[in-house]
């Protein structure tokens, strides 16, 4: 029988191939699936919304353009890793595990922070007869929200301050964007714990060198296609939800 | 190997109960499979005789309406994920590595957690009858009535969350399965040498690690609705329900080629060995079954014809719907051209797969009846589709899964069944199944619908619905003869040789039934049905085994994670602290499980 | 000699079967198909859902063309290769790719031959073309549970579960529903569309006799969706026109005090119902949860289509509608049907019934 965890040698399966490394492809392609269902929802309710804030009203390109270099790069540093691994480096091998966890966790803390700011999403409307910025969110002014307009404007202020935000139940925007960024999320989680635990792990004597590879393997992997499935997410609901003509 | 906290030695030569709890050996766990889906498919059964005795005349009083839509929504849901589908996977367990030459699945333990998963998603859907109620929108739950507005109770949440918990199940045997034919072959076995059934397997398994995701998702953003107040489903919000539609049946078209294939899958074994001949056009089969597969990725709307999606996609759908019954039929044909010539035993498994090519064709051109879109109109929502669906799934699933219960009897039992009764038991299933469901084309036709649970004398559907609940009782004395006659013969039948039917594939060269390594010597395969080529070359011989043969080892982990499992999807439905306890239970038991040492059989 | 009459009592055999078989089939369709039954779809008594029949009988032609011919084939192999002791292993015929084209073209022959009308139904049956007379009548029909709102937006009437068209004339029915899926299902004019909210469906149809045409909900729609119909009224344009002038009109006032008696118990707080329905020219009676019941009378069945209108059937269901109707939700509603209030007496539901029987 074949040593599972080592697969630099010819493997005793019919195609030579790990069978973990071949579960994990299906299971990947099955992930596959579970996303592209999310993100069509995600486009079916696109400018759907009854009320609340658009994708326009919320999202900071620039700020989502960092975050997902940040996570980017953490795939860098995870072939890195990988890379110093199948050379014998263990060392250098960590060192770069180490920093994909760390950017990884950045990305989260990204995910977090910008999550809290959508669900506050103060703006400043001018109190001015049809101030622009009232006419363009009318529409989208819940009525408790607009009551709120007026009675600060009521009291001879320049301009309200409302919290035009957006939870999970604000409307379908919300509904959809978090559920979808959430479980991506946890994904990301999954693959942080994952990537921690082998790197305790590696600190064990032979636990992994640069024959006994596979578990990293796998969890690169995964953590390249939690990498990839948000590169479509950011351009999919960010890009397109914010340049005009898609 | 590291050193884990919790590292308990795995069991050695555990008996009794224990041995069963820890068990990983494909056969055992498809045995598991076998009485468990069994079981539920006779309370499936029970269900349906409760409706069909609330229906028997109009007007009737035994059944409330409530009642009466939770009987129909766990009936749907129980025979499809609780009876149907586990047995296709007690085949898929007790059989393919005996097919492919290997001595178990890739991941025997991940095997061994797929089945007592699939036992808690059964436990956690039936509780729902002794906890409030059960689910009561149909097994397709169909938005808005799913929510929270329209349905207060839990037993919709029971539904969602025993259907997520049977996803994982389903995903991980079928991830086991698609690992163990790609890479678990014996010398020689090639794709183009693998017998027909675990190649339909193979294409199941491949459907449902696509399929189920989407189901998964639509799950997701209903228990969303319902338990955290978003707005998926919620229709002054801008929600649409047609969108519930469209993922469940996106999911739910694969789901019943998923019920289907292993089904032909079996079918594929049994008339070639009892005509003593190769199953005719071997290829043109499997690609049909492959085509078959990948189109049905593009009928699912075919299910959606009346909800408005207007003329154009009606017509698209219509198209593709009507195409697939192409590969359908060039099956069928092939299946006439096994037996053509052939020299027939019509003996009760051959008598099973033959009324299978009756029913099924009958199943088949009412299917294509409803892909005409325009008088679909007339059909859908009413007891003509309740007629397509059951010649489809009893006349078509079950009938060839009762037909290969039969056949690999000796094999799994070490016994041969009485065939007196088997044939008896044959005849009256036959009967009593076109009694059941062949009046309901006729009262679907004459504007009965479904999903009602009482109708006025007026609209004249007395008659054929009298014949209707005759038909099931007989139904329930042919499963009576079918039990008897498999328990009694399992109990004291004679014992059964390697191979009594003389048949063609590698599980009948072995013992049965078979030892717990299956193969003392791992064929070298050489041929399509290579156990009969090698019998007609008289090069068969006793093997023995020249050194150890390494067996996985039983473990309890995949039973603790499924344990861990059950607690959570309680804990989701009514209280969060269990539900992290039961999480915390499936992540101890999921990093015991990666840790386990391997221990040397003695 | 010995094989011919053994091979003639063979295929007798055959033939026999295929007989009684064949007999047998035809005694039973023709009992099913001919029925005209309220609901049955062979009744068509439209253009749509004779349309919708013709493309059914091409399709059960041919369906029943092949399966008699693989039943045929089926029965002959059963009864010709049966295995003999003795009997040699047979020739291991793996194939035969001639066969394999022959009978994949054919299938695909009748398929694209079935595509054809097939496709052009779904045209047809989607908005009627220019051969059929269509004045543009629109109705809104509203799903409830449990029951039909029928509004006519030009005539600006609304009614609930009896709907009225002219014979004759394309009539489009726009779909609706106020909570969950229902459908709109007339079996004899025209196959049925669903009710789904937040879309915009809807169907044409044509009645091209006058009568009763029973609707059927057809979409599970929760506990008494089957106890959810409606009926459909065919007239000539003089009649419907006078229907709808009738049905715009105000409630009938009444004289008789039984009726009067009956009028203030609708309109009191302890009963409640005129905060559900509407009886227009009333000041009071505006609620829409529940149907319009202005012309009440004037209809034939009440309860969305289940209970002809007559006095008893109203004394049942008000009595105990929950009983009648299980679930409906002016049981779960009303005061004094959940509890909450004193139910009606005997005297005071006659006091209704002569009321609402006044509503002509």
């Amino acid at each position: 029988m074949s040593d599972s965890n080592n697969d630099s040698i010819h493997e005793d399966t019919t195609t030579g191939l790990n069978n973990r490394k071949l579960l994990m492809w299906a299971f990947l392609g099955s992930d596959c699936m579970f996303f592209a269902s999310l993100i069509a929802t995600y486009l079916v309710y696109k400018g759907k919304s009854v009320t609340g804030p658009n994708p326009i009203d919320l999202f900071s390109i620039p700020v989502t353009s960092v975050s997902t270099f940040v996570l980017l790069m953490s795939s860098m540093s995870m072939v890195l890793a990988y890379s110093a691994l199948t050379r014998g480096r263990l060392k250098v091998f960590r060192v770069w595990l180490l920093s994909t966890v760390i950017l990884g966790m950045t990305f989260l803390g990204f995910q977090v922070f910008e999550f809290r700011d959508f669900t506050v999403n103060e703006v400043k409307i001018s109190c001015e007869q049809n101030s622009p910025k009232y006419l363009e969110l009318e529409n989208k002014l819940s009525n408790s929200q607009k009551s709120e307009y007026k009675k600060q404007c009521s009291e001879n202020l320049e301009s309200a301050h409302i919290e035009f935000g957006m939870t999970p139940r604000t409307n379908l925007f919300g509904t959809t964007f978090f559920v979808l960024t959430g479980f991506h999320g946890a994904h990301v989680t999954i693959g942080v714990i994952w990537l921690l635990s082998l790197y305790f792990y590696s600190f064990k004597r032979g636990a992994v060198s640069a024959e006994r590879h596979l578990d990293v393997d796998l969890a690169a992997l995964y953590w390249h296609f939690v990498d990839i499935v948000w590169i479509i997410i950011f351009t999919v609901v960010y890009l397109f939800g914010v340049y005009e003509g898609f | 190997m590291t050193s884990f906290p919790l590292q308990i030695s795995r069991p050695i030569h555990p008996t009794g109960i224990w041995n069963w709890i820890t068990t990983i050996d494909h056969k055992r766990i498809g045995i598991l499979y076998g009485v468990t889906a069994f079981i539920l498919f006779i309370i499936g059964g029970i269900e349906a005789m409760l409706m069909r005795s609330q229906l028997a005349s109009s007007n009737m009083k035994l059944i409330n309406p409530e009642l009466y839509n939770q009987l129909f929504t766990m009936h749907g849901t129980t025979m499809i994920f609780l009876a149907i589908m586990p047995m296709g996977a007690a085949f898929f367990n007790y059989l393919i590595p005996l097919q492919i030459g290997a001595r178990d699945v890739a991941f025997p333990r991940l095997n061994a957690f797929s089945y007592w998963t699939f036992l808690a998603g059964a436990i956690i859907l039936n509780a729902s009858w002794f906890l409030g109620g059960a689910p009561n929108a149909g097994w397709f739950g169909y938005a808005p009535i799913t929510g929270k507005a329209y349905n207060v109770g839990h037993g919709i949440d029971f539904w969602i969350v025993s259907l997520q918990v049977l996803g994982i199940a389903s995903l991980a045997a079928a991830f086991n399965f698609i690992v163990t034919i790609i890479n678990m072959r014996a010398p020689g076995m090639t794709f183009s040498r693998l017998p027909v059934f675990t190649w339909m397997s193979f294409i199941t398994a491949i459907l449902l690690v696509l399929a189920f995701p989407v189901i998964t998702v639509a799950l997701i953003e209903l228990m969303f609705d319902r338990f955290y107040g978003t707005n998926f489903f919620i229709t002054s919000a801008g929600g649409n329900p047609v969108l519930w539609q469209h993922l469940f049946w996106v999911f739910g078209h694969p789901e019943v080629y998923i019920l289907i294939l292993p089904a032909m899958g079996i079918v594929s074994e049994i008339l070639p060995t009892f005509s003593k001949k190769p199953l005719f056009g071997y290829p043109v089969v499997i690609l049909s079954g492959i085509i078959i597969a990948f189109m049905g990725w593009m009928v699912w709307s075919h299910h959606m014809f009346t909800v408005g999606l207007g003329p154009v996609a009606n017509s698209v759908f219509a198209l593709t719907t009507m195409a697939i019954a192409i590969p359908t039929g060039v099956k069928i044909f092939n299946w006439l051209a096994t037996l053509w010539k052939g020299s027939l035993t019509l003996n009760t498994p051959m008598l099973y797969a033959i009324g299978f090519i009756l029913t099924f064709t009958i199943g088949g051109i009412s299917g294509v009846m409803h892909s005409q879109a325009a008088s679909d109109a007339q059909q859908q929502d009413t007891y003509f589709i309740v007629a397509h669906i059951h010649y489809v799934l009893f006349g078509g699933s079950l009938i060839a899964i009762l037909g290969g219960i039969y056949y690999w009897f000796p094999k799994f039992s070490g016994r041969m069944y009485n065939e007196t009764l088997g044939k008896l038991g044959f005849y009256s299933f036959f009967i009593a199944m076109n009694i059941t469901f062949f009046p309901m084309h006729f009262t679907g036709l004459n504007g009965m619908p479904r999903r009602i649970y009482t109708y006025s004398s007026e609209f004249g559907w007395d008659f054929w619905n009298l014949i209707s609940t005759i038909g099931v009782f007989l139904l329930a004395a042919a499963m009576i003869i079918f039990i008897y006659n498999i328990v009694s013969s399992w109990i004291n039948g004679e014992k059964a040789p390697a191979d009594p039917w003389d048949a063609r594939t590698l599980e009948w060269s072995i013992p049965s039934p078979p030892p717990e390594y299956n193969f003392a010597v791992i064929p070298t395969v050489e041929h399509r049905d290579d156990w009969w080529e090698k019998k007609m070359q008289n090069k068969t011989s006793e093997e023995i085994s020249s050194g150890d043969i390494h067996l996985p080892q039983p473990s309890y982990w995949p039973f603790v994670v499924s344990i861990g499992l059950l607690i959570a999807a309680f804990g989701l439905i009514y209280n969060i602290p269990v539900a992290i306890l039961g999480t915390a239970i499936t992540m101890i038991g999921v990093y015991a499980w990666s840790f386990e040492p391997v221990n040397d059989p003695d | 000699m010995f094989n011919l009459s053994r091979k003639i009592l063979f295929i007798n055999k055959l033939a026999k079967t295929k007989f009684l078989l064949m007999a047998f089939i035809t005694l039973i369709l023709t009992i099913s198909c001919s029925s005209k039954d309220p609901q049955s779809t062979f009744d068509t008594l439209g253009p749509v859902s004779r349309l919708q029949l013709e493309l059914f009988y091409i399709l059960f032609w041919v369906g029943l063309i092949i399966f008699i011919l693989i039943t045929a084939v089926v029965l002959y192999i059963i009864l010709k290769y049966r295995a003999k002791s003795g009997d040699p292993i047979p020739e291991q015929i793996h194939g035969n790719t001639k066969l394999e084209i022959i009978w994949t073209i054919l299938p695909i022959i009748i398929i694209v031959a079935i595509a054809v009308p097939s496709v052009q139904a779904i045209f047809a049956s989607s908005k009627p073309d220019n051969s059929f007379t269509n004045n543009d009548l629109t109705i809104n029909a509203t799903g409830k549970q449990w029951w039909f709102e029928f509004e006519y937006p030009e005539y600006g009437l609304i009614t609930a579960n009896e709907v009225h068209i002219p014979i004759g004339e394309a009539v489009t029915i726009k779909l609706h529903s106020k909570d969950v899926l229902h459908s709109f299902w007339v079996p004899k004019l025209a196959g049925k569309v669903d009710m789904v909210p937040n879309n915009n469906n809807h169907l044409w149809l044509q009645a091209d006799e006058p009568g009763i045409y029973y609707g059927h909900c057809a979409e599970f729609c929760g506990q008494a969706h089957a106890l959810m119909r409606f009926k459909l009224i065919a007239e000539t344009r003089e009649e419907f026109e006078a229907w709808i002038i009738h049905q715009k009109t105000n409630a009938w006032t009444t004289t008789d005090p039984l009726a009067q008696q009956g009028m203030e118990i609708f309109m009191s707080r302890e009963a409640g119902c005129y905060a559900c329905h509407t009886i227009q020219g009333t000041d009071k009676a505006k609620g829409n949860q529940g149907p319009n019941l202005t012309h009440f009378a004037s209809r034939t069945h009440f309860a969305a289509g289940i209970l002809e209108n007559n006095q008893a059937n109203l004394r049942e269901w008000l009595k105990d509608p929950n009983k009648v109707k299980p679930g409906n939700l002016m049981a779960k509603n009303a005061g004094i049907y959940n509890g909450t209030a004193d139910e009606l007496t005997d005297n005071e539901i006659s006091a209704l019934i002569a009321f609402l029987r006044g509503l002509q």
